[in-house]
Protein backbone atom coordinates (compact mmCIF):
# COMPACT_ATOMS: atom_id res chain seq x y z
CA UNK A 1 0.00 0.00 0.00
CA UNK A 2 1.11 3.36 -0.58
CA UNK A 3 0.65 6.51 1.20
CA UNK A 4 -1.27 7.96 -2.49
CA UNK A 5 -3.78 4.99 -2.22
CA UNK A 6 -5.86 7.24 0.99
CA UNK A 7 -5.98 10.25 -1.28
CA UNK A 8 -9.55 9.35 -3.05
CA UNK A 9 -11.06 7.97 0.10
CA UNK A 10 -9.58 10.60 2.45
CA UNK A 11 -10.98 13.24 0.09
CA UNK A 12 -14.27 11.33 0.04
CA UNK A 13 -14.49 11.21 3.74
CA UNK A 14 -13.25 14.38 3.95
CA UNK A 15 -15.33 16.29 1.81
CA UNK A 16 -18.47 14.41 2.90
CA UNK A 17 -18.07 15.00 6.23
CA UNK A 18 -16.92 18.42 6.39
CA UNK A 19 -20.28 19.63 4.21
CA UNK A 20 -22.52 17.07 6.66
CA UNK A 21 -21.31 19.00 9.27
CA UNK A 22 -22.40 22.36 7.79
CA UNK A 23 -25.75 20.85 7.07
CA UNK A 24 -25.36 20.65 3.56
CA UNK A 25 -27.35 17.62 1.52
CA UNK A 26 -24.19 15.57 0.81
CA UNK A 27 -25.77 13.30 -1.53
CA UNK A 28 -28.10 15.71 -3.15
CA UNK A 29 -25.19 17.37 -3.55
CA UNK A 30 -23.21 14.80 -5.01
CA UNK A 31 -25.54 13.72 -7.45
CA UNK A 32 -26.16 17.29 -8.94
CA UNK A 33 -22.43 17.70 -9.40
CA UNK A 34 -22.38 13.97 -11.52
CA UNK A 35 -25.25 14.90 -13.64
CA UNK A 36 -23.23 18.05 -14.07
CA UNK A 37 -19.95 15.65 -15.19
CA UNK A 38 -22.21 13.50 -17.70
CA UNK A 39 -22.77 17.35 -19.90
CA UNK A 40 -18.65 17.60 -19.55
CA UNK A 41 -18.36 13.64 -20.76
CA UNK A 42 -21.12 14.84 -23.54
CA UNK A 43 -18.68 17.95 -24.34
CA UNK A 44 -15.68 15.63 -24.23
CA UNK A 45 -17.00 12.81 -26.94
CA UNK A 46 -17.52 13.96 -30.00
CA UNK A 47 -13.31 15.56 -29.66
CA UNK A 48 -12.59 12.19 -28.38
CA UNK A 49 -13.91 10.25 -31.64
CA UNK A 50 -12.67 12.95 -33.78
CA UNK A 51 -9.30 13.54 -32.60
CA UNK A 52 -8.67 9.61 -32.07
CA UNK A 53 -9.67 9.00 -35.67
CA UNK A 54 -6.74 11.63 -36.93
CA UNK A 55 -4.17 10.41 -34.76
CA UNK A 56 -5.00 6.39 -35.21
CA UNK A 57 -4.51 7.59 -39.24
CA UNK A 58 -1.64 9.40 -38.40
CA UNK A 59 0.28 6.65 -36.81
CA UNK A 60 -1.02 3.47 -39.55
CA UNK A 61 0.18 6.06 -41.99
CA UNK A 62 3.57 5.93 -40.62
CA UNK A 63 3.21 10.08 -40.30
CA UNK A 64 3.78 9.71 -36.68
CA UNK A 65 7.31 8.40 -36.47
CA UNK A 66 8.45 10.45 -39.08
CA UNK A 67 7.27 13.52 -37.44
CA UNK A 68 8.85 12.23 -33.80
CA UNK A 69 11.76 11.63 -35.92
CA UNK A 70 12.22 15.03 -37.54
CA UNK A 71 11.67 16.45 -33.50
CA UNK A 72 13.46 13.94 -31.93
CA UNK A 73 16.97 15.88 -31.60
CA UNK A 74 15.26 19.60 -30.50
CA UNK A 75 12.92 17.57 -28.16
CA UNK A 76 15.64 15.14 -26.98
CA UNK A 77 18.19 18.38 -26.39
CA UNK A 78 14.99 19.00 -23.92
CA UNK A 79 14.71 16.09 -22.34
CA UNK A 80 11.26 15.73 -23.45
CA UNK A 81 9.09 12.83 -24.83
CA UNK A 82 9.12 12.90 -28.86
CA UNK A 83 5.59 11.01 -28.79
CA UNK A 84 4.40 13.99 -26.33
CA UNK A 85 4.31 16.16 -29.29
CA UNK A 86 1.19 16.70 -30.91
CA UNK A 87 -0.21 17.15 -27.19
CA UNK A 88 1.75 19.76 -26.88
CA UNK A 89 0.38 21.75 -29.59
CA UNK A 90 -3.15 20.77 -28.88
CA UNK A 91 -3.15 21.40 -24.81
CA UNK A 92 -2.81 25.27 -24.94
CA UNK A 93 -6.16 25.12 -27.98
CA UNK A 94 -8.63 23.07 -26.69
CA UNK A 95 -9.29 21.26 -23.27
CA UNK A 96 -11.20 18.20 -24.71
CA UNK A 97 -9.20 17.76 -27.50
CA UNK A 98 -5.89 17.90 -25.12
CA UNK A 99 -7.46 15.69 -22.62
CA UNK A 100 -8.38 13.30 -25.74
CA UNK A 101 -4.69 13.03 -26.91
CA UNK A 102 -3.39 12.93 -23.60
CA UNK A 103 -5.83 10.10 -22.74
CA UNK A 104 -4.82 8.14 -25.60
CA UNK A 105 -0.69 8.29 -24.80
CA UNK A 106 -1.56 7.49 -21.55
CA UNK A 107 -3.80 4.29 -22.96
CA UNK A 108 -1.24 3.32 -25.74
CA UNK A 109 2.03 3.41 -23.40
CA UNK A 110 0.92 2.53 -20.57
CA UNK A 111 -0.75 4.99 -17.42
CA UNK A 112 2.85 4.03 -15.72
CA UNK A 113 5.64 4.04 -18.49
CA UNK A 114 7.90 7.18 -18.60
CA UNK A 115 5.57 8.57 -21.74
CA UNK A 116 2.25 7.93 -19.86
CA UNK A 117 3.40 9.30 -17.11
CA UNK A 118 5.02 12.93 -18.69
CA UNK A 119 1.74 12.80 -20.63
CA UNK A 120 -0.50 12.41 -17.16
CA UNK A 121 2.05 15.38 -15.82
CA UNK A 122 1.85 17.94 -18.52
CA UNK A 123 -1.76 17.56 -19.02
CA UNK A 124 -1.84 17.77 -14.69
CA UNK A 125 -0.23 21.31 -14.61
CA UNK A 126 -1.14 23.24 -17.74
CA UNK A 127 -4.21 25.05 -18.89
CA UNK A 128 -6.17 25.93 -22.13
CA UNK A 129 -4.31 28.79 -22.75
CA UNK A 130 -5.59 30.64 -25.52
CA UNK A 131 -8.91 29.53 -24.64
CA UNK A 132 -9.08 31.01 -21.40
CA UNK A 133 -7.44 34.24 -22.83
CA UNK A 134 -10.14 34.72 -25.07
CA UNK A 135 -12.85 34.06 -22.53
CA UNK A 136 -11.66 36.39 -19.95
CA UNK A 137 -10.27 39.29 -22.47
CA UNK A 138 -13.40 38.92 -24.25
CA UNK A 139 -15.69 38.73 -21.64
CA UNK A 140 -14.38 42.18 -20.31
CA UNK A 141 -13.98 43.77 -23.64
CA UNK A 142 -10.23 44.12 -23.95
CA UNK A 143 -8.51 44.19 -27.18
CA UNK A 144 -5.19 45.25 -25.85
CA UNK A 145 -4.32 42.53 -23.96
CA UNK A 146 -0.64 43.61 -23.81
CA UNK A 147 2.11 41.04 -22.16
CA UNK A 148 -0.57 38.52 -21.00
CA UNK A 149 0.08 35.91 -24.22
CA UNK A 150 3.92 35.96 -23.97
CA UNK A 151 3.45 35.24 -20.46
CA UNK A 152 0.96 32.61 -20.56
CA UNK A 153 2.78 30.41 -23.22
CA UNK A 154 5.72 31.34 -21.30
CA UNK A 155 4.01 29.42 -18.67
CA UNK A 156 2.99 26.78 -20.78
CA UNK A 157 6.54 26.05 -22.38
CA UNK A 158 8.23 26.01 -18.48
CA UNK A 159 5.09 23.42 -17.46
CA UNK A 160 6.01 21.09 -20.76
CA UNK A 161 10.12 21.26 -20.29
CA UNK A 162 9.81 20.41 -16.04
CA UNK A 163 7.25 17.73 -16.83
CA UNK A 164 9.64 14.82 -18.10
CA UNK A 165 12.14 16.02 -15.64
CA UNK A 166 9.88 16.24 -12.29
CA UNK A 167 8.71 12.60 -13.84
CA UNK A 168 12.54 11.35 -13.93
CA UNK A 169 13.47 12.97 -10.22
CA UNK A 170 10.09 11.17 -8.94
CA UNK A 171 9.95 7.57 -10.36
CA UNK A 172 13.76 6.94 -12.48
CA UNK B 1 -10.51 27.92 -35.93
CA UNK B 2 -7.01 26.74 -34.97
CA UNK B 3 -8.53 23.38 -34.34
CA UNK B 4 -10.14 23.06 -38.06
CA UNK B 5 -6.23 23.31 -39.51
CA UNK B 6 -5.05 21.45 -36.90
CA UNK B 7 -7.38 18.50 -37.72
CA UNK B 8 -7.40 19.10 -41.23
CA UNK B 9 -3.85 19.01 -41.70
CA UNK B 10 -3.46 15.95 -39.26
CA UNK B 11 -5.60 13.85 -41.94
CA UNK B 12 -4.06 15.16 -44.85
CA UNK B 13 -0.73 14.05 -43.40
CA UNK B 14 -1.88 10.64 -42.72
CA UNK B 15 -3.46 10.64 -46.60
CA UNK B 16 -0.10 11.80 -47.86
CA UNK B 17 2.42 9.23 -45.96
CA UNK B 18 0.03 6.34 -46.54
CA UNK B 19 0.35 6.70 -50.43
CA UNK B 20 3.86 7.08 -49.88
CA UNK B 21 4.53 4.13 -47.69
CA UNK B 22 2.19 2.38 -49.39
CA UNK B 23 0.26 2.12 -46.04
CA UNK B 24 -3.04 3.54 -47.01
CA UNK B 25 -5.73 0.65 -46.11
CA UNK B 26 -4.06 0.54 -43.04
CA UNK B 27 -4.78 4.71 -42.78
CA UNK B 28 -8.67 3.33 -43.97
CA UNK B 29 -8.92 1.05 -40.59
CA UNK B 30 -7.12 2.84 -38.46
CA UNK B 31 -9.92 5.92 -39.10
CA UNK B 32 -12.79 3.24 -38.33
CA UNK B 33 -10.80 1.49 -35.08
CA UNK B 34 -10.06 5.30 -33.85
CA UNK B 35 -13.78 6.61 -33.89
CA UNK B 36 -14.12 2.87 -32.38
CA UNK B 37 -11.65 3.29 -29.48
CA UNK B 38 -12.94 6.82 -28.46
CA UNK B 39 -16.26 5.04 -27.48
CA UNK B 40 -14.75 2.56 -24.65
CA UNK B 41 -12.26 5.37 -23.61
CA UNK B 42 -15.20 8.33 -23.64
CA UNK B 43 -17.36 5.28 -21.38
CA UNK B 44 -13.99 4.50 -19.49
CA UNK B 45 -13.81 8.39 -18.19
CA UNK B 46 -17.37 8.59 -17.73
CA UNK B 47 -17.60 7.38 -14.66
CA UNK B 48 -14.44 9.37 -13.02
CA UNK B 49 -15.39 12.61 -14.24
CA UNK B 50 -18.71 12.26 -12.90
CA UNK B 51 -18.08 10.85 -9.60
CA UNK B 52 -15.09 14.04 -9.26
CA UNK B 53 -17.73 16.77 -10.74
CA UNK B 54 -20.30 15.22 -7.87
CA UNK B 55 -17.33 16.02 -5.10
CA UNK B 56 -16.86 19.28 -6.63
CA UNK B 57 -20.63 20.13 -6.02
CA UNK B 58 -20.32 18.60 -2.46
CA UNK B 59 -16.71 21.23 -1.73
CA UNK B 60 -18.88 23.58 -3.09
CA UNK B 61 -22.12 23.83 -1.34
CA UNK B 62 -19.81 23.11 2.11
CA UNK B 63 -18.29 26.23 2.03
CA UNK B 64 -14.26 25.56 1.41
CA UNK B 65 -13.52 27.75 -0.88
CA UNK B 66 -14.81 30.79 1.25
CA UNK B 67 -12.34 29.56 3.92
CA UNK B 68 -9.64 29.18 1.83
CA UNK B 69 -9.91 32.74 -0.14
CA UNK B 70 -9.32 34.03 3.50
CA UNK B 71 -5.77 32.37 3.48
CA UNK B 72 -4.99 33.51 0.28
CA UNK B 73 -5.36 37.66 1.16
CA UNK B 74 -1.65 37.84 2.20
CA UNK B 75 -0.53 36.40 -1.77
CA UNK B 76 -2.85 38.21 -3.66
CA UNK B 77 -2.02 41.22 -1.97
CA UNK B 78 1.40 40.84 -3.03
CA UNK B 79 0.27 39.72 -6.58
CA UNK B 80 -1.98 42.41 -7.22
CA UNK B 81 -0.95 45.69 -5.95
CA UNK B 82 -2.73 48.17 -8.08
CA UNK B 83 -5.98 46.48 -6.64
CA UNK B 84 -5.18 45.85 -3.10
CA UNK B 85 -7.68 48.45 -1.61
CA UNK B 86 -10.77 47.44 -4.05
CA UNK B 87 -12.79 45.64 -1.93
CA UNK B 88 -14.85 43.98 -4.94
CA UNK B 89 -11.88 43.01 -6.82
CA UNK B 90 -10.28 41.13 -4.07
CA UNK B 91 -13.40 39.43 -3.21
CA UNK B 92 -13.88 37.96 -6.64
CA UNK B 93 -10.04 37.21 -7.13
CA UNK B 94 -9.57 35.10 -3.50
CA UNK B 95 -12.77 33.33 -4.52
CA UNK B 96 -11.26 32.67 -8.16
CA UNK B 97 -7.89 31.52 -7.29
CA UNK B 98 -9.37 29.04 -4.27
CA UNK B 99 -12.07 27.54 -6.56
CA UNK B 100 -9.27 27.11 -8.86
CA UNK B 101 -6.93 25.19 -6.63
CA UNK B 102 -9.44 23.18 -6.37
CA UNK B 103 -10.16 22.08 -9.16
CA UNK B 104 -13.55 23.69 -9.79
CA UNK B 105 -13.06 24.60 -13.39
CA UNK B 106 -16.56 25.64 -13.75
CA UNK B 107 -17.47 28.33 -10.65
CA UNK B 108 -13.87 29.60 -11.28
CA UNK B 109 -14.30 31.14 -14.17
CA UNK B 110 -16.95 33.36 -13.59
CA UNK B 111 -16.20 34.51 -10.39
CA UNK B 112 -12.52 35.49 -12.50
CA UNK B 113 -14.46 37.41 -14.90
CA UNK B 114 -16.08 39.21 -12.34
CA UNK B 115 -12.80 40.27 -10.70
CA UNK B 116 -11.36 41.45 -14.19
CA UNK B 117 -14.56 43.17 -14.60
CA UNK B 118 -13.97 44.97 -11.18
CA UNK B 119 -10.19 45.54 -12.21
CA UNK B 120 -11.05 46.81 -15.85
CA UNK B 121 -9.39 50.91 -16.68
CA UNK B 122 -10.12 51.58 -20.49
CA UNK B 123 -9.74 49.56 -22.95
CA UNK B 124 -6.20 48.18 -22.36
CA UNK B 125 -5.63 45.41 -19.98
CA UNK B 126 -3.53 46.87 -16.69
CA UNK B 127 -0.70 44.73 -15.21
CA UNK B 128 -3.09 43.10 -12.91
CA UNK B 129 -5.64 42.07 -15.60
CA UNK B 130 -2.21 40.29 -17.21
CA UNK B 131 -2.03 38.89 -13.72
CA UNK B 132 -5.21 37.80 -13.16
CA UNK B 133 -5.31 35.59 -17.02
CA UNK B 134 -1.61 34.22 -16.40
CA UNK B 135 -3.62 33.28 -12.88
CA UNK B 136 -5.89 31.50 -14.73
CA UNK B 137 -4.20 30.25 -17.82
CA UNK B 138 -1.73 28.47 -15.57
CA UNK B 139 -2.70 25.32 -13.61
CA UNK B 140 -2.95 25.62 -10.31
CA UNK B 141 -5.18 22.64 -9.05
CA UNK B 142 -4.15 20.95 -5.52
CA UNK B 143 -5.89 17.13 -6.68
CA UNK B 144 -5.78 16.90 -10.64
CA UNK B 145 -8.85 14.58 -10.21
CA UNK B 146 -9.72 14.01 -14.18
CA UNK B 147 -5.80 12.91 -15.13
CA UNK B 148 -6.02 10.85 -12.09
CA UNK B 149 -8.99 9.41 -13.48
CA UNK B 150 -7.70 8.66 -17.12
CA UNK B 151 -4.97 6.73 -15.64
CA UNK B 152 -7.21 4.91 -13.54
CA UNK B 153 -9.15 3.51 -16.11
CA UNK B 154 -5.86 2.42 -18.00
CA UNK B 155 -5.00 0.47 -14.99
CA UNK B 156 -2.41 2.34 -12.97
CA UNK B 157 -1.24 0.47 -9.74
CA UNK B 158 -1.77 3.85 -7.89
CA UNK B 159 -3.06 6.50 -10.17
CA UNK B 160 -2.35 9.41 -8.00
CA UNK B 161 1.15 8.29 -7.61
CA UNK B 162 2.29 11.47 -10.23
CA UNK B 163 0.66 13.90 -7.61
CA UNK B 164 4.47 15.61 -6.43
CA UNK B 165 5.42 15.73 -10.31
CA UNK B 166 2.54 17.66 -11.08
CA UNK B 167 3.22 19.67 -8.22
CA UNK B 168 6.62 20.76 -8.63
CA UNK B 169 5.32 21.56 -12.60
CA UNK B 170 2.81 23.53 -11.68
CA UNK B 171 4.96 25.70 -9.03
CA UNK B 172 7.58 25.93 -11.69
CA UNK B 173 5.33 26.76 -14.62
CA UNK B 174 3.02 29.10 -12.66
CA UNK B 175 6.20 31.24 -11.30
CA UNK B 176 7.85 31.35 -14.96
CA UNK B 177 4.27 33.17 -15.88
CA UNK B 178 3.93 35.41 -12.80
CA UNK B 179 8.13 36.32 -13.32
CA UNK B 180 7.23 37.14 -17.32
CA UNK B 181 4.10 39.03 -16.70
CA UNK B 182 6.37 41.56 -13.80
CA UNK B 183 9.03 41.34 -16.29
CA UNK B 184 7.60 42.13 -18.99
CA UNK B 185 5.42 45.30 -17.16
CA UNK B 186 8.18 46.55 -15.82
CA UNK B 187 9.77 46.90 -19.61
CA UNK B 188 6.83 47.90 -21.09
CA UNK B 189 5.93 51.15 -18.29
CA UNK B 190 9.99 52.23 -18.69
Amino acid sequence: MSAFDLVIPLILLGTAAWALYRRVDVFNAITTGAAEGLSTVIKIFPNLVCLLTAVYMLRASGAMEAMAGVLAPALHLLGIPPETAALMVVRPISGSGGLALGAELIETYGPDSYVGRVSAVMLGSTETTFYTIAVYFGAVGIGKTRHAIPAALCADIVGFIVAPIAVRLFFY
Amino acid sequence: MAMAWIWTGMVALSLLFGLVNGSISQVANAAMEGAGAAVTLCLALAGVICLWSGVMEVIRRGGLAAGLARLLRPILIWLFPENRDNQEAMEALSANVSANLLGLGNAATPLGIRAAAAMKRGQIATNDLCMLVVLNTASIQLIPATVAGVRASAGAVSPFDVLPAVWITSICSVAAGIGVARLLARRESA
